[in-house]
């Protein structure tokens, strides 16, 4: 069975125009709204105490945010978390010495308000000073990958190639922040653990489609690199789309499936792989086109038979 | 012959797969209901703990399905948790206080897959339920304190070499010394030069004063030092808790992380990990009458305490030194090769000391701890009461006039010796701690958690399966046998590395795997299916296939890799899990999906001449 099996050349690059139109106005897009709207920082990065409670009937939420304000809980947000029974009430943070006690004192408030027995789930405490320090490792973590990530491509293929995957994994994070950041979705830990697995997959197709560039540049003679990106972006399509489609049917299950702790996580991977995907046939091999990529740049020096110094490790 | 894979490298892949598999099956024997009984103080539990307990659990009419002595603990197996905590119930009743009493799981791992290492993956706190602590060591307060002690230590040794100063003062990260002559500045510097080596002293004629300043390498010893301090009490005070398997870790430059699985009620184990303990020198009131003290006639200028075996002694009422001068005691053998525990002290605790017991040479001092244990009970508004615990924990006799360093022997066995010095220097804390983050999972939510997990790995796995099958026939089939040996050595590894923990991120990172891991076969079968269009055998098809996409599988998941290994080095708990089951699905999915279908492919369609592939 054959999802796609093209008999022409697809001239992907005739749409460049189009494409770099589209992925600016998303990139600004994100940006503008990451500067005024930023992002909706969950607990780990905030510090602040969160409640998970469940209860045995539907839970009455202005009831309960009434009982929280007369309780001395006036900043506390009431929420329902997947399910009208299970309620999140976060609380920012507070002076008070014991910050860390905050949380029981709301199950017995909550206890002794509804008169129904109330089933801790889970809560949650973190100091300011945790927030702050991690927001700074986390930023520092997707600045090491990314740099981490040049080395490896500039070494393996070629610098034009990894500025373009680069480039093209900068496109990713910014516009899946930018999601998060105009839908005003939580962003917590698993999140970032997310964007950083995106990172991982969108070059992860970044890397397929440049080997297969490089290898047509030293195979197909007399072509214009235009036309042997083309080539290039046609033979693996059918590729890309097939590892997308089983990723995506992955995270769908996790999704759906997975509850409301990873729903985040979920969604950021999910539009990380499509524009990924999208990234990967054009954001990257793009900037290497408009770096000037040429055939002279990959012909090794020395021609060889190709692949004749891997045979011994061949399976 | 062109694909065909030697006897040899074929039964490799096999054995790789079935030692995966073998390490992965204690996860299908689950785990029982159990109660640890173990010892606290150095207390051991033996065959007479064991027998205790047997009869105590026999008196009571709990029926148990195993007991056994492993490692110093009793740990006795029921066959339901009904069972298990009315057990914990009646030994924490009667086993008195030398032991604890903890619920715990044990996997019923049969012993000859136990003997070679065999155990189940070990669920994170989000899946298990219970609690864990962050805890933040406050380091300006231990350099604080360190500048404190050496300004009295100044001050001290100054004084007794004669040497007149205007003023010891500390500055930030120094301590500053002003004199009234040159001279003397000149007599103090190479005084204090002579006795503290780690410090960097710089002097000013015009001034005359001296600065020292403690170097970077002083500093960082002084952080080490408050951080590895706070991990052993903290250890102790776990210990207590009852909870089986806790674990006290250090996370990075400043912070313990504590988690205790299976711990609800956290309001008690923050109040313990809170307490205070403090330790006590006195003297012992050898005058005193002590069968008229057991009696009740306990003189006024004393105290009746008993040590651990309920040995009582009379000690006198004021006290000769409290622990919060001891900079230091460390456990070590004497000259007879007997342990021994030296002890440090400040310079105001030295001639504290050394006033103290100038003219009581040749009497028996007693060292008391002193420790606020959370009870049962609460006060009026909610509070967990405490009450203070003394206990003797050792006595021994003066043997000449104490100073700033002395020593303490016959504290019995070297482990005993090391429980004291340990017990020592919980009384003289140096840097305070706090909580900086608690996350609680309730065993609903962490049940639930797991549900959830399994489902979404089933789900996922079935529709990727369903999705090769269709679109690759045969491959496809051979594509899940490798998926599913990916899955089975992802947990094989998981349970054969020590520490590697399963969490609800963990499970999504399996589940991730899963769906990437196919890749690498999409990327051979579609060169394959390529080559072929271009006229090449399907031998050579087949070859080309796995030769031309194997440098491209390797790059790819290389980098997934650097981006898995930099998540591990920053993420904490269940992000931590992430990254380890993401890079361990890596590293396998490459083996399976490369080596693993390659032999499965030489094997069937290898070495023959062929028309057409079922690809």
């Amino acid at each position: 069975m054959q999802i796609l099996q093209l008999k022409e050349t697809v001239n992907f690059m005739s749409y460049r125009k189009i494409a770099l139109v589209f992925s600016a106005l998303l990139m600004i897009a994100s940006i503008a709204s990451l500067a005024t709207n930023k992002l909706n920082f969950g607990l780990d990065f905030t510090g602040g105490t969160l409640i998970e409670v469940g209860f045995q009937e539907a839970a009455d939420l202005e009831k309960l945010r009434a009982v929280m304000k007369t309780n001395g809980f006036a900043d506390a947000k009431v929420q329902f978390y997947g399910s009208s029974r299970d309620v999140v009430i976060r609380l920012g943070l507070r002076d008070d010495v014991k910050a860390e006690m905050l949380g029981n004192e709301v199950l017995d408030v909550l206890q002794g308000a509804t008169g129904q027995t109330v089933d801790m789930r889970r809560i949650e405490f973190v100091g300011a000073s945790v927030g702050d320090e991690l927001a700074e490792q986390g930023g520092l973590a997707m600045l090491t990958a990314l740099i981490c990530i040049l080395i490896y491509v500039a070494f393996r293929f070629e610098w034009r190639f990894a500025v373009g995957s680069v480039v093209a994994l900068f496109h990713d994070v910014l516009l899946t922040l930018g999601l998060f950041s105009i839908l005003q979705l939580e962003f917590d830990l698993t999140v970032l653990a997310a964007i950083l697995a995106v990172i991982g997959y969108s070059l992860n197709d970044t890397i397929v489609v440049s080997d297969r560039i490089r290898e047509n540049f030293r195979k197909v003679r007399n072509s214009e690199a235009e036309e042997i990106i083309n080539i290039s972006l046609t033979q693996t399509l059918s590729r890309t789309f097939i590892t997308s489609i089983t990723t995506l049917l992955v995270l769908a299950a996790l999704f759906f499936q997975g509850g409301e702790l990873i729903h985040g996580f979920a969604t950021a991977l999910l539009f990380g792989v499509f524009v990924g995907t999208y990234s990967s046939i054009y954001v990257a091999s793009l900037v290497a086109l408009s770096l000037g990529i040429s055939k002279e740049d990959l012909i090794p020096e020395v021609i060889e038979k190709e692949g004749a110094d891997q045979d011994a490790m061949m399976p | 012959m062109l694909n065909k894979y030697p006897l040899w490298k074929t039964l490799m892949v096999a054995m790789i797969v079935a030692i995966g598999a073998l390490y992965a099956t204690p996860m299908l024997y689950g785990e029982s209901p159990a109660v640890q009984v173990s010892g606290l103080r150095g207390v051991e539990a033996n065959a007479a703990t064991l027998d205790s307990i047997k009869a105590q659990l026999e008196e009571s009419n709990l029926s148990f399905a195993s007991i056994a002595l492993e490692n110093g603990q009793v740990l006795t197996r029921f066959n339901n948790t009904e069972d298990q905590l009315k057990a914990r119930d009646v030994l924490d009743d009667n086993l008195g206080k030398e032991f604890s009493v903890a619920l715990n799981l044990t996997p019923n791992t049969p012993s000859w897959l136990a003997t070679i290492g065999g155990k189940p993956m070990k669920l994170g706190l989000d899946l298990s339920g219970g609690v864990s602590f962050l805890m933040e060591v406050n380091m300006k307060e231990a350099i604080n304190k360190a500048k404190i002690g050496m300004v009295s230590d100044f001050r001290g040794d100054l004084r007794n070499e004669k040497i007149r100063y205007r003023s010891v003062k500390e500055a930030n990260n120094s301590v500053v010394v002003v004199f009234r002559k040159i001279e003397d500045l000149e007599a103090g510097q190479s005084l204090l030069k002579k006795r503290y080596r780690d410090l960097l002293l710089s002097t000013d004629d015009d001034t005359l004063t001296l600065t020292a300043k403690m170097t970077e390498q002083k500093l960082k010893e002084i952080r080490e030092y408050a951080l590895q301090q706070n991990i052993t009490i903290i250890r102790n005070r776990v210990n207590e808790l009852g909870v089986a398997e806790p674990l006290v870790q250090r996370q990075g430059k400043k912070h313990i992380v504590i988690e205790l699985p299976g711990v609800q009620d956290t309001a008690k184990a923050k109040e313990i990990l809170n307490a205070t303990a403090t330790i006590e020198f006195r003297l012992v009131y050898t005058e005193g009458d002590l069968s008229n003290a057991l009696n009740g006639r306990i003189p006024a200028n004393s105290i009746l305490l008993k040590d651990k075996d309920g040995r009582p002694s009379l000690l006198k009422k004021r006290i000769m030194l409290t622990g919060d001068h001891i900079t230091d005691a460390k456990s070590g053998f004497d000259e007879y090769s007997r342990p021994q525990v030296n002890i440090s002290l400040d310079s105001a605790g030295g001639s504290k000391m050394s006033s103290g017991t100038k003219s009581n040479i040749g009497k028996p001092m007693a060292t008391v701890f002193i420790e606020y244990k959370a009870t049962d009970k609460k006060d009026a508004e909610g509070n967990i009461i405490f009450e203070k615990q003394q206990e003797i924990i050792s006595v021994a006799t003066i043997q000449s006039r104490l100073g700033k360093t002395f020593r303490i022997t016959g504290a019995g066995s070297a482990a005993e010796a090391h429980n004291l010095a340990l017990l020592l220097r919980a009384g003289a804390l140096i840097a305070p701690i706090t909580i900086v983050e608690e996350r609680t999972v309730g065993p609903t939510l962490g049940a639930e958690n797991v549900r959830l997990g399994f489902e979404a790995i089933l789900m996922g796995f079935g529709l990727v399966f369903i999705f090769m099958m269709v679109y690759y026939r045969a491959f496809g089939v051979v594509a899940n046998l490798a998926l599913g040996a990916n899955l089975v050595l992802i947990v094989g590894v998981m349970s054969m590395i020590p520490g590697a923990t399963l969490t609800l991120p963990g499970m999504a990172g399996i589940v991730l795997t899963v769906g990437m891991a196919v890749d690498a076969n999409v990327l051979i079968f579609e060169r394959i299916s390529e080559e072929i269009r271009e006229g090449k055998t399907i031998q050579q098809a087949i070859h080309q296939g796995y030769d031309a996409a194997f440098s491209t599988i390797i790059d790819a998941n290389i980098t997934t890799l650097i981006a898995a290994l930099i998540l591990f080095a920053i993420g904490t708990g269940p992000v931590k899990g992430f990254a380890v089951t993401l890079s361990i699905g890596i590293i396998t999915s490459m083996f399976t999906s490369v080596v693993g279908t390659r032999a499965v492919v030489n094997a069937i369609w290898g070495g023959k001449r062929l028309e057409k592939l079922p690809i």
